[in-house]
């Protein structure tokens, strides 16, 4: 399929008649400033400023919460659970100017929850149109591992964002028959040669050559387990939830039950490996009641044992945990410290 | 010429360098650089040439004493929860303290957190700390890669643009009307002191919120936590929130629900503001640690102001003033605490 | 689901109480004789020796216990349960014939039709952490010819601490089983063996010759059993240790029960000693 363009002035009327069929998100200004995803009826919502949005795009795939199934609350009088899975929902999702590298997020997390039946839903829900980067943040490291800013990864449809239009490629089977009706027009000429000028913008990489998933791979766990730095990188640390909530790659869950006017439902929501009840036992034990402990983890499980188990890293370099950490710990300085071992 | 941060920064360099070379203190707390303009990083230094990577500056905005407890407890031998304390003194602390923090070490002490003993507090005046909301809204949210802090004014600059900002105009909301910049105690000074500072209208922003009714007060409260993504970087930063389990954690019973729900998240807030009366000194650091820019100090201001009208009462600045909300006196109303034949009649 | 073809990872099977029995004298120990409502998914079900379940109970939650029966016990599942958190709790408190969800069987189990076959096996427990050893034993029992001698050390503080004790006792007759049952301190009425498990097994000295130890216990006894082990030349590779960590998804996504890069819901909760001692010690 040749790519296919909109100009500008044309996009307003595209999101407006696609909210016919479709809930679309997109990052949009918010009140406090920043940007984030909101629900977007046409143009005048989005912002498509350079830069990734406060939270990340896992909301829509790892909903907070997720309602696993509903219960009755008599079961014990009833003595039968009559568990109830949710109704899917008839609307499909556009999620419109997502960046590659929370694109490549959804990739990424779709190993481990390859055979999860409710992420995969959300997957089949939504539909990922992804905007390629024409600049970037000093945060930005896509390219340290494994990403770019025109990494399609994750992607359905794929966009560049040109002086004048809008060029759309298919990335997957879903993006070319989502595309196929549209009344997108064919690509010009000089468009084309646009798109050639727009990739040659990136983040500086770590250094040359270096594929740090490998890198790391190679390494001895111990030697990064044991590493002299894990003291000095955990001293500030709050063991807030801000990085692990913020990162469109932190994918652990908790499951609880709630019951509410007369309702019950089993729930899944965000959890973080940095809060000390993550791993607390029911005996009091905790195998990593130690802040260092819960620091390391959060690093290891990025840069080398999901990297075991998977291959890639499980970092998509957004940066969002470097922006707005309250303490400045610095996953890229981290990277930097485990290649020096 | 230096800026009055460099000469603060040398100062803050000559001290620690000084307590941890005589042994005085086994490790000095305060601030390095980060990483990202405008965020600095509570530091450590274990050994003398740590201290070069001391800094001061205007960002310096989370509380120090948050961090001591867990310091202190580091440096001491390893042993279990119920085993006995070590005979014998233990390794002592040096720590930053301004005014807010000093105060909430105040509070530490008096709710058995840390020991006076084992903290030499270096103090420092607050000329008060910037928000970084701030400066990013006067740039209209663009990015920014660079900022230079002179005496009175920060230079801002990002891709394609430089921006001079009057310091006072980015200065937190809890510095501008703070009323207590200098250390209440303290063993070494660095810097001269204020002598205390003049607010014309110190809780001029809750009066203002006080004023609205009740349904527009609930919007308003509303509103301000929609964006809560429950992250606890709040209650994680500030000095007042150690207990081991908080109740938001708690499973046993369970008081919250913990995913994002609007009353959950309400509850939350309510909460935490409540658990902090009385000994909240309007440090901001759980304000300036959120990373959704929520307002929830104005919350724990609130019950300040409270605290200040009912009880004549303000936080940290006696260390032998006894706390309001742990204290009972015989002329209290709610008499159901006392035992029969204490109650006021028989005075 | 919407995704229909795919199986709901979290969807607990419908099964009911059938029985409980009390098992230790101070009663914070009971086993549950669960059956399915289904008759299709008890056909579906299938299990192997070491695997566990998640046991769920409307309103409270999930909680990972060990399955206490041998796939050879075709009709019902036993799971014995310490009470401790808020779900075992609200489970102590159930009466025959509730209803509780089971998901599961979750984890890899020990791999009694592999690398066990063929060998001797010694099965050393300590406490409360018999539950999968009995499945493993009842199994090993009903194959009897597929190994060679099998050797029981279980110990427990006190007689009355003692998990399934008509079986130890009818164990403790076979003559194709060696039974060693100790508890810690001298007792009215205890003829048996006294002393700790770690003790015993050194008494006992189990040939390590074409042979397997199955150890299960609290950290402290798997600590001690291991020096007098070594001493008559057992290698890491012949032991297999059953891990407990925090667990709530029980398929490896969660994340609570990681030790390194390794999931013990998932890749374990049995592993070879030789295999825990490449992880960082996070259990
Ligand atoms: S690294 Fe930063 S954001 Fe993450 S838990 Fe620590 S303080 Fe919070
Ligand atoms: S670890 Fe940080 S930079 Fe990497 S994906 Fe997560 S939030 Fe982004
Ligand atoms: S870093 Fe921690 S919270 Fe994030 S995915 Fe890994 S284990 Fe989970
Ligand atoms: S509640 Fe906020 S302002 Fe008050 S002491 Fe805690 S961190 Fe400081
Ligand atoms: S720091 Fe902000 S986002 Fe995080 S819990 Fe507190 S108010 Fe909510």
């Amino acid at each position: 399929m040749k790519p296919l363009a909109l100009f500008k002035s044309e996009l307003d009327g595209f999101l407006k008649e696609l909210s016919r069929d479709y809930d679309i998100f997109g990052p949009k200004r918010q009140k406090k400033g920043y940007l984030d995803w909101g629900e977007i009826e046409g143009l005048s919502d989005l912002d498509l400023s350079p830069g990734v949005t406060k939270t990340s795009i896992k909301s829509f795939f790892l909903p907070q919460p997720e309602v696993l199934f509903e219960f009755s609350t008599r079961a014990r009088e009833e003595r039968a659970f009559r568990l109830k899975e949710p109704k899917c929902p008839d609307r499909k999702r556009v999620l419109f100017g997502v960046r590659p590298c929370d694109a490549r997020s959804i990739y990424l997390n779709s190993m481990p929850y390859k055979d999860d039946c409710y992420f995969q839903k959300n997957i089949e829900r939504n539909i990922v149109i992804g905007l390629f980067c024409k600049a970037h943040l000093s945060t930005c490291f896509c390219t340290w591992v494994g990403g770019s800013p025109t990494s399609t990864d994750g992607m359905d449809i794929g966009v560049y964002e040109l002086e004048d239009s809008f060029i759309f490629l298919p990335f997957s089977q879903r993006g070319q028959e989502f595309l196929r009706d549209k009344g997108l027009r064919e690509i010009g000429q000089k468009e084309e040669e646009q798109i050639d000028a727009y990739k040659n913008h990136a983040p500086e990489g770590i250094s040359e050559g270096v594929d740090i998933a490998k890198e790391f791979s190679q390494k001895s766990l111990f030697d990064l387990y044991d590493a002299r730095f894990w003291q000095e990188v955990t001293d500030p640390c709050l063991n807030c939830g801000t990085c692990t909530f913020l990162c469109p790659t932190c994918y652990c869950f908790d499951i609880q039950d709630e019951v509410l006017r007369g309702k019950g439902r089993r729930i899944r929501y965000w959890d973080s490996c940095m809060f000390p009840l993550f791993t607390l036992h029911a005996s009091g034990h905790n195998p990593r009641g130690e802040k260092v402990k819960r620091v390391r983890n959060r690093f290891m499980h990025k840069l080398k044992y999901f990297p075991d188990r998977f291959g890639p890293i499980s970092c998509v370099g957004c940066g969002r945990c470097v922006r707005d950490c309250p303490v400045s710990i610095d996953i890229r300085q981290v990277i930097r410290q485990f290649l020096e071992i | 010429m230096s800026t009055i941060n460099e000469k603060i920064t040398t100062e803050i360099r000559k001290v620690a360098k000084e307590l941890l070379e005589k042994d005085e203190v086994a490790a000095f707390l305060g601030y390095t650089e980060g990483t990202v303009p405008m965020v600095m990083k509570p530091f450590v230094a274990r050994r003398p040439e740590d201290v070069e990577k001391l800094f001061w500056n205007s960002f310096c905005v989370l509380n120090l004493a948050n961090y001591l407890p867990l310091v202190l407890q580091s440096l001491e031998p390893p042993r279990r929860p119920n085993d006995p304390l070590p005979e014998g003194p233990l390794p002592r602390v040096g720590v930053l303290a301004t005014g807010c923090w000093s105060r909430n070490m105040v509070v530490q002490i008096k709710e058995n957190q840390i020991e006076r003993e084992r903290v030499i507090i270096v103090g420092i005046s607050s000329r008060g700390m910037v928000d970084r909301k701030k400066v990013q809204a006067q740039v209209d949210h663009l990015e920014i890669t660079e900022v230079i802090e002179e005496d009175h004014k920060l230079i801002v600059k990002g891709p394609g643009f430089t921006k001079e900002i009057n310091r006072w105009d980015v200065v937190r909301d809890n510095c501008k009307s703070c009323v207590h910049p200098d250390p209440v105690i303290y063993d070494e000074v660095i810097g001269d002191f204020s002598g205390g500072r003049q607010v014309p209208k110190r809780f001029g922003d809750i009066q203002e919120i006080e004023d609205m009714d009740i349904e527009e007060r609930w919007k308003w409260f509303q509103e301000e936590i929609s964006s809560c993504i429950r992250c606890y970087a709040c209650r994680n930063a500030c000095p007042l929130c150690y207990c081991p389990t908080c109740f938001v954690d708690d499973s046993r019973p369970q008081w919250v629900g913990k995913s994002i729900d609007k009353t959950d998240t309400a509850l939350f807030h309510i909460l935490r503001a409540f658990h902090c009366a009385g000994r909240c000194t309007d440090c901001g650091a759980c304000e300036s640690a959120c990373p959704m820019g929520i307002r929830m100090r104005l919350f724990t201001k609130k019950l300040y102001k409270d605290c200040m009208e009912l009880y004549g009462f303000e936080p940290g600045l006696r260390i032998d003033e006894p706390l309001p909300l742990t204290t009972f006196k015989l002329e209290d109303p709610q008499d159901y605490i006392l035992q029969q034949g204490q109650k006021g009649e028989e005075k | 689901m919407c995704k229909e073809q795919m199986k709901n990872i979290y969807l607990p099977y419908e099964a009911r109480i059938e029985d409980i029995k009390v098992e230790t004298e101070d009663g914070n120990l009971k086993t549950y004789r669960i059956v399915f409502e289904k008759d299709e998914d008890k056909r579906n079900w299938s299990h192997v020796p070491g695997q566990f379940a998640m046991l769920s109970i409307a309103g409270k939650g999930e909680i990972p216990i060990g399955i206490a029966s041998s796939p050879t016990e075709k009709d019902f599942l036993l799971f014995t349960v310490n009470r401790a958190g808020v779900v075992t709790t609200a489970l102590h408190k159930m009466d025959k014939g509730e209803p509780i969800g089971v998901r599961g069987p979750l984890g890899n189990g020990f791999p009694v039709d592999g690398e066990l076959k063929g060998k001797n096996i010694v099965i050393i427990a300590g406490g409360f952490a018999f539950t999968t050893l009995r499945a493993t034993l009842i199994y090993l029992l009903e194959n009897r010819s597929d190994y060679g001698k099998i050797t029981v050390i279980y110990g427990a503080r006190t007689p009355g601490m003692l998990l399934y004790k008509d079986e130890l006792k009818s164990w403790q007759e076979r003559d194709d089983l060696e039974c060693h049952i100790t508890v810690d301190r001298e007792a009215p009425g205890w003829d048996g063996l006294v002393g700790f498990v770690p003790t015993i097994a050194g008494q006992v000295k189990p040939s390590p010759e074409n042979s397997a130890a199955l150890i299960c216990g609290p950290p402290i006894m798997i600590k001690f059993t291991m020096p007098p082990l070594e001493e008559i030349g057992w290698k890491d590779d012949q032991v297999y240790l059953s891990l407990e960590n925090r667990m709530k998804c029980g398929v490896g996504i969660c994340g609570h029960c990681n030790v390194g890069p390794v999931y013990v819901c998932k890749d374990g909760p049995v592993f070879k000693r030789s295999e825990v001692q490449k992880l960082p010690v996070e259990f």
